[in-house]
């Protein structure tokens, strides 16, 4: 029902949102200075200087979880905004030359991509040039390339088959100018969900590349850094690896609700056969 | 069966509806219908779209959507359907009642052999072990007239026309004899010379099985041959009912004279066609590509268009008729320049035409759709889509009052241009269509299958804009349609086409009067009669 | 037949091009292997004497023949750390990475099923929201957190399982199975969630199909109806899922394997990393691209199994 999408839409952007302006304020004011250790100070519970306590190296974790946010998220939306960026144009070509060379050569290429998880496209950039952020973006945003390609084509190869695109090339339109004026504000709200949908991704993946230590490198905080720094003390202090993940799961969490939430609030369809 | 033979009207034999009301969600869609059919007859429910016709059918078979609360009596054979469980519904469904739906295409399992699906129905109601039950689908698959050496019982669906799964529905619905037979729009999906043997064998199996059959259609001309007794509805009521003869003689209630009126409306034509050639079409040949059947073979060729050629003037209405895969929507996305020919010429005023043609020719060309959902961008206002083709000519200064000119040129008003497609009903949104052509000042528009969509009544109200356009701007028409009726009320000219070729043009009265080519025979043959004097 | 010979074609084709991708962004973009495996303090003559034990000398299309040839007789070159065949390293980890990845997908599969049909059987109704309400939670949990905190429960607080390592398959099968556990459950449980509700809306998106009314007005119950008419239509979006899913549980378990210390590939290969050593990184890295693109072709070849369209006679 309408009032459930609604629901949810508004508790995953509350969500999201609330960790995406935590990163945002980072920027330009963090209780601590994350920079700054003060290691007669570490491992500290949670108290009224440091709300969160602070990690190994005296750190305030509240102050690391709101600069992990901006490293997070960052990553995260550009890989997305690599993804849109090249993924969407490659689709939206290869459905206006359904079933030609360009055609199979894009979705072929599509296939070979997806061969490579991006964990293994980021081990050989590592391996090659060595660790950094950058890796972990352009490994994420490789493999939204072919996600985004996939669904512009799949949703633009039903729209060229209506007769308002027939009409469009009565009226002397080319197959570009077409993509741009009808076909691309009709995927507009698929490749808005499927945009919050790999963003949450991307997410999880930059976590899971700087936990091995192949995205985010010290000493720029990340909330994959802070858990693969919190393994060893763990035992000792749950909280040092508990925090960093809640902080994952809620924003990740935020976007698929969000995403769904768009979904039935944008796909007139679903409305209907939801009874 | 026997029974069929006692048809004395018993009271407790076939179906009857009493008082049959529907409400969805608190909308209220049938009110009070009353029906009844006996065994081995068939009830004509007519009526146009969203007059409830079909939710009545639905009603009885107790398959609807959630939120439908339903009261009166509905009775089959001395049983109260209403009283029944779900359980009880699921036992008697497929055996003592069965339905046909209208869209073969998407009605069967894309995944299971049809005889596999026409044996379930045995299955499901222990009618035959597993052994019998192929035996007898393979029966009746033969029985509907499927050849078993063409088309034997292990083949899916997907292999089969339209018209053969939609015998493998029949199959289905006729393996356990039921006393009911609902058919939904059985043949509106397909093309008139398989409608009419579907017709035939439809009403064949409820003679011989002694059936009660309700046959729920939009067409007029179907229910006048096929139905012993016709019921009309109208707003989910029903106004009128009796023997068929008597319903199309006497007309009583005005809507069903309004819809007898409608569906043999004539619009008033002025004779404006001159000798001046305007289109001229020499040899067309379009070949498509065929998939590679297999990797090492060269892909084959299928050749939709094939040595075409002929005139059409300036002023005319110059008909184009056929059957689905004959070539004509191929042709007229030539004729509009947006694919190429492989041989032959095409020329406006001795212009050629093609895809590389210049602007200022294509906007000479306009076209108007089947589809009046698919045929604007949902997200433009109608004025944008009314501009579009000013690409063409470039926007001239007074857009503006051209946009409104045209809007009011099909009886709408220049406000309606601030509006969403969405907002307006099918027929106003073919006006919008037409208005679009338009507004180019064009001098020949291609309708394709422009009014096939329509209830009559619209569509009569749309064939005569039609009408009035050609006079007042001296527009030309192809006129492409499956629908004889309609190219002979507004056309000139006919063309008749068939696997790529013309085999048959002339004047269309002279066409229809006295068909020359076999094909020609046979599609006005097919083609549903009214039935005046029954 | 033709279907499967096309697909056939699809992945010797993609095979060659992952290759050529792969052998690129090893030996060709950095320039000088040799140079680089050694890092900055070696001398001429100990580049020279690696770079003629890697055959370097070769022209490129020379070594990515002989790279491809040896790949395909069983011969992954030879580990420069190690000094082994790598078919000898990757034999040894191939023991613990593949099991894990089938007790993970086996462990995933028995939730997810489940879960989906209840959730459609139920649409609407608690067990549904329940059900998806877990998945959300399961999908949005990274991994490698969810092992941490399941080595926190289960190995440190409450001594059920090992914290990590690997006993060896010598040590028996139900102490291998005991240190691959945990592993396996962190890996499962966000694929379960995925599956899960994969497999809940392509049963739903089956009731509005209109073969599932001609089922019903046959006389089937609207449950019936779409078991025996809706679920082999629902496996195809199903399948799909399960074959990204295998990309995205071999990618899982590189990272997982360094959360139990497993003695897996992925940890291989980041031993590959951190040494330089290019020879492992290339070989493993093929490797398990290959068995993404052959479980890929799997998928396919179960396509046409399930959807007669696809099969031309």
């Amino acid at each position: 029902m309408a009032g459930r999408g609604a629901v949810q839409l508004w508790i995953g952007a509350g969500l999201s949102g609330f960790f995406c302006l935590a990163g945002l304020l980072s920027l330009v004011w963090t209780p601590y200075d994350v920079t700054v250790l003060d290691i007669g100070n570490k491992l500290a519970p949670p108290s009224a200087e440091h709300l969160l306590g602070t990690d190994h190296l005296g750190r305030d974790m509240l102050s690391m979880i709101m600069a992990g946010a901006r490293t997070s998220i960052a990553v995260a939306l550009v890989a997305v905004g690599i993804g849109i960026g090249l993924g969407v144009p490659l689709g939206l070509w290869a459905a206006a030359r359904k079933g030609s060379l360009t055609d199979e050569i894009v979705m072929r290429g599509n296939d070979l991509v997806f061969a490579f998880p991006s964990l293994v496209i980021a081990i050989l950039i590592t391996a090659v040039f060595g660790p950094s952020a950058v890796n972990a973006i352009i490994a994420i945003g490789i493999f939204n390339i072919p996600v985004f390609a996939r669904v512009a084509r799949g949703a633009a190869l039903t729209l060229w088959t209506q007769d308002f695109i027939l009409a469009a090339r009565v009226a002397g339109k080319k197959s570009a100018r077409i993509s741009v004026e009808h076909i691309l504000p009709n995927i507009a709200n698929l490749l808005i969900v499927q945009g919050t949908i790999q963003f949450s991704l991307g997410i999880l993946a930059e976590a899971g590349l700087s936990y091995v230590g192949l995205g985010t490198q010290p000493p720029t905080p990340s909330w994959g850094r802070m858990l693969a720094d919190a393994q060893t003390f763990f035992y000792g202090n749950p909280s040092l690896a508990i925090l960093p993940g809640l902080a994952i799961v809620l924003t990740v969490l935020g976007l698929n609700l969000m995403g769904d939430g768009l979904r039935d609030a944008l796909d007139p369809r679903l409305q209907r056969s939801i009874r | 069966m026997a029974m069929a033979d006692t048809a004395s009207p018993q009271a407790e034999q076939g179906l009857q509806l009493d008082k049959l009301s529907l409400a969805i969600h608190g909308t209220q869609i049938l009110q009070d219908v009353s029906l009844t059919i006996a065994p081995g007859q068939i009830l004509g429910l007519v009526g146009e779209s969203g007059s409830g016709k079909s939710l009545t059918a639905f009603s009885v078979a107790r398959l609807l959507p959630e939120g439908s609360v339903t009261s009166g009596q509905v009775t089959l054979d001395g049983t109260d359907l209403t009283a029944l469980s779900e359980a009880d519904m699921c036992a008697l469904r497929g055996l003592r009642l069965s339905m046909i739906f209208q869209e073969p295409m998407t009605a069967l399992n894309p995944v299971k052999t049809i005889g596999d699906q026409v044996a379930e129905t045995l299955l499901i109601h222990r009618a035959a072990n597993r052994r019998q039950a192929y035996a007898r689908a393979a029966d009746l698959l033969a029985r509907v007239g499927l050849d078993p050496e063409r088309i034997p019982p292990g083949r899916y669906p997907h292999e089969l026309s339209g018209g053969q799964r939609q015998r493998v529905c029949i199959a289905m619905a006729i393996a356990l004899q039921p006393q009911l037979l609902i058919a939904d729009e059985p043949t509106t999906a397909l093309d008139v010379t398989t409608q009419a043997r579907i017709l035939a064998l439809l009403r064949d199996l409820v003679r011989e099985e002694g059936m009660a059959c309700l046959l729920i259609t939009h067409d007029l001309a179907v229910v006048s041959q096929l139905a012993d007794r016709i019921a009309v509805m109208q707003k989910g009521q029903i106004v009128e009912a009796g023997p068929t003869g008597q319903v199309i003689s006497k007309r009583e209630h005005p809507y069903t004279r309004a819809l007898f009126a409608a569906s043999a409306h004539q619009p008033r034509r002025a004779a404006a066609a001159t000798q001046a050639p305007l289109l001229e079409v020499r040899e067309a040949r379009r070949d498509y590509r065929l998939p590679r059947a297999s990797l090492w073979q060269a892909p084959g060729h299928l050749r939709a268009v094939d040595g075409v050629s002929f005139t059409l003037r300036k002023g005319e209405s110059l008909g184009l008729v056929g059957e689905s895969g004959c070539g004509k929507s191929t042709l007229s996305r030539a004729i509009l320049g947006l694919e190429p020919l492989q041989a032959g010429t095409i020329a406006l005023e001795g212009a050629p035409v093609a895809p590389e043609m210049g602007a200022d020719l294509r906007g000479r060309m306009q076209v108007v759709f089947q589809d009046p959902y698919a045929s604007f961008n949902p997200r433009h206002r109608v004025a944008r889509i009314l501009s579009e083709p000013f690409y063409l000519t470039g926007r001239p200064p007074d857009a503006e009052q051209r946009i409104a000119a045209a809007l009011e040129a099909v009886e709408m008003s220049a406000s309606d241009g601030l509006k969403y497609p969405h907002e307006f009903s099918g027929g106003q949104r073919q006006r919008i269509a037409i208005a679009r052509a338009l507004i180019t000042r064009p001098d020949l528009i291609v309708l394709d299958e422009a009014v096939s969509a329509l209830d009559v009544s619209v569509r009569a109200t749309v064939l005569d804009l039609l009408a009035g356009l050609q006079e007042r701007f001296g527009l030309s028409y192809l006129f492409i349609s499956h629908d004889l009726t309609v190219v002979q009320a507004i056309t000139d000219r006919v063309l008749v086409m068939q696997k790529g070729r013309i085999v048959e043009e002339g004047p269309t009265r002279a066409v229809f009067e006295a068909p020359r080519h076999a094909y020609t025979q046979a599609l006005l043959a097919a083609a549903p009669r009214l039935v005046e004097d029954a | 037949m033709g279907y499967i010979l096309s697909r056939l074609i699809s992945l010797v084709v993609s095979l060659a091009a992952a290759s050529v991708v792969i052998f690129a962004a090893v030996e060709v973009v950095p320039g000088d292997p040799a140079a680089f495996m050694l890092g900055l303090n070696a001398s001429e003559d100990t580049i020279a004497a690696l770079r003629a034990e890697l055959g370097l000398d070769g022209s490129v299309l020379e070594r990515y023949v002989g790279w491809v040839g040896g790949m395909l007789t069983g011969d992954f070159g030879t580990s420069y750390t190690y000094r082994v065949p790598v078919a000898d390293l990757v034999s040894q980890r191939i023991v613990v990475s593949l099991p894990l990845a089938g007790y993970a997908l086996l462990l995933s599969t028995l939730l997810a099923v489940p879960a989906g049909l209840v959730a459609a059987a139920w649409r609407g109704r608690a067990p549904d929201y329940g059900i998806m309400a877990a998945s959300q939670l399961g999908i949005a949990v990274p991994n490698f957190w969810f092992a941490m905190l399941l080595v926190l429960a289960f190995a440190i607080t409450w001594k059920i399982f090992p914290a990590g390592g690997f006993p060896g398959w010598e040590a028996g099968f139900w102490a291998g199975m005991r240190a691959l556990t945990l592993p396996a459950i962190a890996l499962a449980l966000p694929q379960a969630a995925i599956l899960a509700r994969v497999l809940r809306s392509a049963l739903i998106e089956q009731t509005g199909q209109d073969y599932i009314r001609t089922a019903r007005a046959k006389g089937l119950s609207s449950g019936a109806a779409l078991r025996r008419h809706g679920l082999r239509n629902a496996m195809i979006p199903v399948l799909t899922i399960l074959g990204l899913q295998f990309s995205f549980l071999l990618a899982g378990a590189i990272i997982i394997e360094n959360v139990f210390f497993l003695p897996g590939l992925g940890r291989l290969i980041f031993q590959g990393i951190t040494q330089r050593d290019l020879v492992v990184v290339e070989s493993v890295t093929m490797l398990l691209v290959c068995a993404v693109i052959v479980v890929t072709f799997l998928v396919d070849i179960a396509y046409a199994l399930v959807d007669p369209r696809l099969r031309r006679r």
